[in-house]
């Protein structure tokens, strides 16, 4: 039977071809730490991590997900309050989120964005630096945070967390 | 041993909630009931704005794989016509759909096609067809058509305000007249609007995403002709409201028309395109503004007439001349409001209805006035703010307007711009920011377990503004307890019914009510003891609840702790008491946020493109109940702000009344990189002339002024002034010639 390993533990997939892996963790799974903002691959509300980079949840049918390693919020830290992951401990600190709904997405946007740095991953922000631009680390978290919409307004304090986390990670 | 616990209010206390939102595990509306396996409900959605619905096809969906139920106008079960009874509120009014063939705007629910499953309800939707004979859509185009006056405009101003005499010619030393245009706006909470109702027995529980639960009963129980002790609301995480959830929607409507139907759990949960049709939003205005002034830099002159849109059927016009009518002090002020009934789906508040676009115009206009004069644009605020109100002549219970600019300039370096690299020029900005308050009758309970726990219940709402955080930090100031030791109970119809959250009023009220439950649960207790100990103070700290000589001294008696264990058996636990505020608790005198909004930009010189470099605020709000929570609430608000400025606006079909981008695609709201350094301070000044709290508004007075103090900052840096907002890049490259 095909499978998708959600988490470290491997489900099966859905019957339907048409279900998106986001309403395969709604609807099958009973996971709803994964948000849908608009299904349409605008907002990122649905940011999962699929085989080490970010996805849009909404954006992909469980099925193309055959084999995949799948980690959603429910997957980060330990998925509760003694074990957070350090940017979800910032995220608390910074006050980086209000209403909490893209909180999710932002996570682990975020997670996947300080790999995709320790790795020298190009962004926008890259570019114009290496075109002499005074461009700030700040400025690059912003760019690549540019995905996930918070409608709280709460960019700043994401910027501060993921800035936090960064200098944590240094030490 | 020290029973003391340190006060919380006014300090930095990180959310009490924020564990289970950084968790993916707080539940939002759609995500309950999922035990019961509810059904999905898929919205057909009209492709005409107005007109009757002439054939309906239903057979091929109703026929389809997992298909329950198709509802419609025949088959939607007994349901009062919509906005009726008429001397309801809009927000207990019938949110009726589906009660009759007529359609009222695009994009509103023709079907509901119920399935097991939400792949299956969505196909099956695309198998309905119906023809309606459409008939051309009234809407607002020009000024002059805007010709009712509203019976009163939101937050309870006339239509039309004058006081005072019209100058001289003579007088006069600089004048403008100017017409703004701001877009239509939508709040886009990023949940979107989304209902699972179960109906068992005749009686209806709900999940939805509301900001008010109180009325939300109500108006299930006028719309579906139902008692209002048959439904229980909750609403214990909301994903964003900013106005658009102050009412219940036709998420809220179908879901319950469904579950009633076929009597099984029902969710629906509407697209994005389907919250542009299917929730509200803020109407496009016109702003007429004409402004005078004197030799000595007095303004002599204000003039504001506004003419927006109004949905028809649906009674809600925004205060938008609000501002004009108290910021600053003026011989003769004129303030009119002008309203034409359109085709569109519902126009009500979206965040500071009102001042949000009200601010854009006004404060922008006086920037206009003071270049005229020749004035700086921060001197010349400074220089004409009112003592009193300036209309009516009534005091102001606080008013630091004055001390948020001068003080804000400082904290800004107003007169320090940062060097502008090569192709760039920056500009500095800045806005008033005032903005009503008001205290709106609102109740709590609390109660206290033998080992001292404490649980407070309202069914007050937190949509990411702090609720949860901050009712438990008063109920453990006021109970002399940690706020590891207290759980707040929120958003369920069963507990006292409380204010909502909505026109910045929330916290005030409902944390005064909570205030005074909290009171009234000591008095209890005190009522219970010797006389010797009537004057000693109750705290709670390690599973017990102690009686502490008060700190002022006990002329009667004791120096000694106490148990209350001493004076209570355990069968009189738990103790609870409910507490309430009414207009009683708060003043008659005019009640006012305040801020100082200013902006620092960069203008490239040949794209126009506008990069924000920093944005810094002051306010005062009264006693600030939580720094953290209560900055990134005004943080968020001038994001709102930046995205007014420079980015956000709904562009109108005319021939067919509908919207040209309705989703995140096309409607910009602000994202990460839009925005840069935002930073702010307050000045901390309780107001307990305007709630027991002493705490005034927050949630709008972080947008009121926002943006114009970024409009003002690209005028300053590159000498374009655009009227018609937002401000793009396309806009600016035309004033360049």
């Amino acid at each position: 039977m095909a499978t998708l390993n959600l988490n470290g533990k491997d489900v099966s997939l859905p019957d339907d071809p048409r279900t998106t892996l986001l309403d395969f963790l709604h609807q099958h799974l009973s996971l709803f730490g994964t948000k849908k903002g608009c299904d349409h691959g605008q907002c990122g509300a649905c940011t999962v991590i699929a085989d080490g980079e970010r996805i849009n949840a909404c954006l992909v049918f469980a099925f193309q997900l055959e084999d995949a390693e799948v980690t959603t919020i429910e997957g980060i830290g330990n998925g509760a309050d003694e074990a957070l992951h350090p940017l979800q401990q910032a995220f608390i600190e910074r006050d980086a989120f209000q209403c909490g709904y893209c909180t999710s997405g932002q996570i682990c946007s975020g997670i996947s964005l300080l790999r995709e740095l320790s790795n020298e991953d190009p962004s926008a922000v890259t570019y114009s630096r290496s075109r002499n631009s005074t461009a700030s680390l700040k400025e690059d978290i912003s760019e690549r945070m540019s995905g996930n919409l918070c409608r709280c307004g709460a960019y700043p304090n994401i910027v501060d967390a993921i800035t936090d986390v960064i200098a944590l990670e240094k030490q | 041993m020290t029973t003391h616990n340190a006060k919380t209010v006014g300090t930095s206390v990180s959310r009490v909630d924020g564990a289970a939102k950084v968790t993916g595990q707080a539940r939002y509306a759609a995500e309950h009931m999922s035990e019961r396996a509810p059904l999905i409900g898929w919205v057909v959605s009209s492709d005409t704005a107005v007109g009757e619905i002439t054939s309906l096809n239903t057979e091929q969906a109703e026929q389809a794989d997992g298909v329950h139920a198709v509802i419609t106008h025949i088959n939607a079960g007994p349901l009062k016509p919509f906005s009726k009874p008429a001397d309801e509120s809009r927000f207990t009014q019938s949110r009726a759909v589906l009660n009759e063939p007529h359609i009222r705007h695009f994009g509103a629910p023709v079907a509901l096609v119920i399935a097991d499953t939400l792949e299956q309800a969505r196909y099956a939707a695309s198998l309905v067809s119906y023809t309606i004979n459409g008939k051309t859509p009234d809407l607002l185009t020009e000024f002059d058509d805007a010709t009712q006056k509203p019976e009163s405009l939101d937050g309870g101003f006339e239509a039309d305000a004058s006081s005072g005499n019209k100058p001289q010619q003579r007088d006069i030393r600089a004048s403008i007249h100017t017409t703004y245009t701001t877009p239509s706006q939508i709040s886009a909470a990023m949940e979107p609007h989304a209902t699972v109702a179960d109906f068992k027995d005749g009686k209806l529980e709900v999940y939805c995403s509301v900001q008010i639960i109180a009325t939300a009963v109500e108006a299930l129980a006028i719309t579906l002709e139902m008692d209002v002790e048959d439904i229980v609301v909750k609403s214990p995480f909301v994903g964003g409201g900013f106005g658009s959830k102050l009412g219940l929607h036709f998420d809220a409507t179908l879901a319950c028309i469904g579950a009633r139907h076929l009597e099984r759990a029902v969710k629906v949960v509407l697209s994005r395109r389907q919250v542009f049709y299917n929730t509200p939003h803020r109407g496009h205005s016109t702003q007429q503004i004409n402004l005078a002034c004197g030799d000595d830099h007095a303004l002599l002159s204000v003039q504001h007439k506004s003419a927006m849109p109004k949905a028809k059927g649906y009674e809600f016009a925004e205060a938008t001349g609000a501002g004009a009518r108290v910021t600053y002090k003026s011989q003769f002020i004129e303030s009119t409001h002008r309203v034409k009934d359109v085709d569109l789906p519902l126009i009500d508040s979206t965040r500071s209805p009102g001042d949000a676009i009200g601010s854009l115009a006004f404060e922008s206009a006086i920037d206009e006035l003071a270049h005229e004069a020749g004035i700086d644009p921060l001197t010349f605020r400074i220089k004409n703010l009112p003592v009193v109100h300036p209309m009516k002549g009534t005091r102001f219970t606080t008013h630091n307007l004055g001390e948020c600019l001068r003080q804000g300039a400082q904290n800004f370096k107003w007169q320090h711009k940062a060097q502008p690299t090569p192709g760039k020029k920056i500009g500095h900005g800045v806005a008033s920011a005032m903005r009503m308050n008001v205290l709106v009758e609102s109740s709590a309970e609390v109660e206290l377990s033998a080992n001292g726990e404490v649980t407070v219940r309202t069914d007050m709402t937190d949509i990411g503004t702090g609720t949860y955080t901050i009712l438990t930090q008063i109920a453990a100031d006021t109970l002399n307890t940690s706020v590891d030791n207290v759980t707040v109970k929120l958003g369920d119809s069963r507990y006292p019914a409380s204010c909502g959250s909505g026109g910045s009023f929330g916290a005030a009220s409902s944390g005064s009510a909570v205030k005074k439950a909290c009171e009234a649960l000591i008095a209890n207790i005190k009522s219970s003891l010797p006389p010797t100990l009537s004057q000693a103070e109750v705290h709670i700290s390690g599973g017990q609840i102690k009686l502490v000589p008060s700190a002022k001294g006990d002329i009667n008696g004791t120096t000694d702790v106490h148990s209350l264990d001493d004076f209570m058996s355990h069968s009189d636990f738990p103790l609870s008491a409910s507490g309430k505020v009414s207009a009683d608790d708060t003043s008659d005198d005019e009640q006012y946020s305040c801020g100082a909004h200013f902006a620092e930009v960069e203008v490239d010189e040949y794209t126009g493109e506008v990069r924000l470099l920093r944005q810094y605020g002051l306010f005062s709000a009264g006693q600030i109940l939580n720094i953290k929570t209560a900055a990134s609430q005004i943080k968020g608000g001038m994001v709102w702000g930046a995205g007014y400025a420079l980015t956000e606006g709904i562009h109108h079909h005319t021939d067919t009344a509908s919207f040209v981008n309705p989703d995140f695609g096309e409607y910009h709201v602000a994202v990460n990189r839009d925005i840069s350094e935002v930073s702010l301070d307050f000045l901390q000044e309780p107001d307990y002339a305007a709630s027991p709290v002493g705490a005034k508004g927050i949630g709008e007075l972080g947008i009121t002024g926002a943006g114009a103090a970024i409009a003002n900052a690209i005028f300053d840096a590159c000498k374009v002034r655009v009227r018609d907002f937002p401000i793009t890049m396309d806009k600016i490259i035309a004033g360049y010639n």
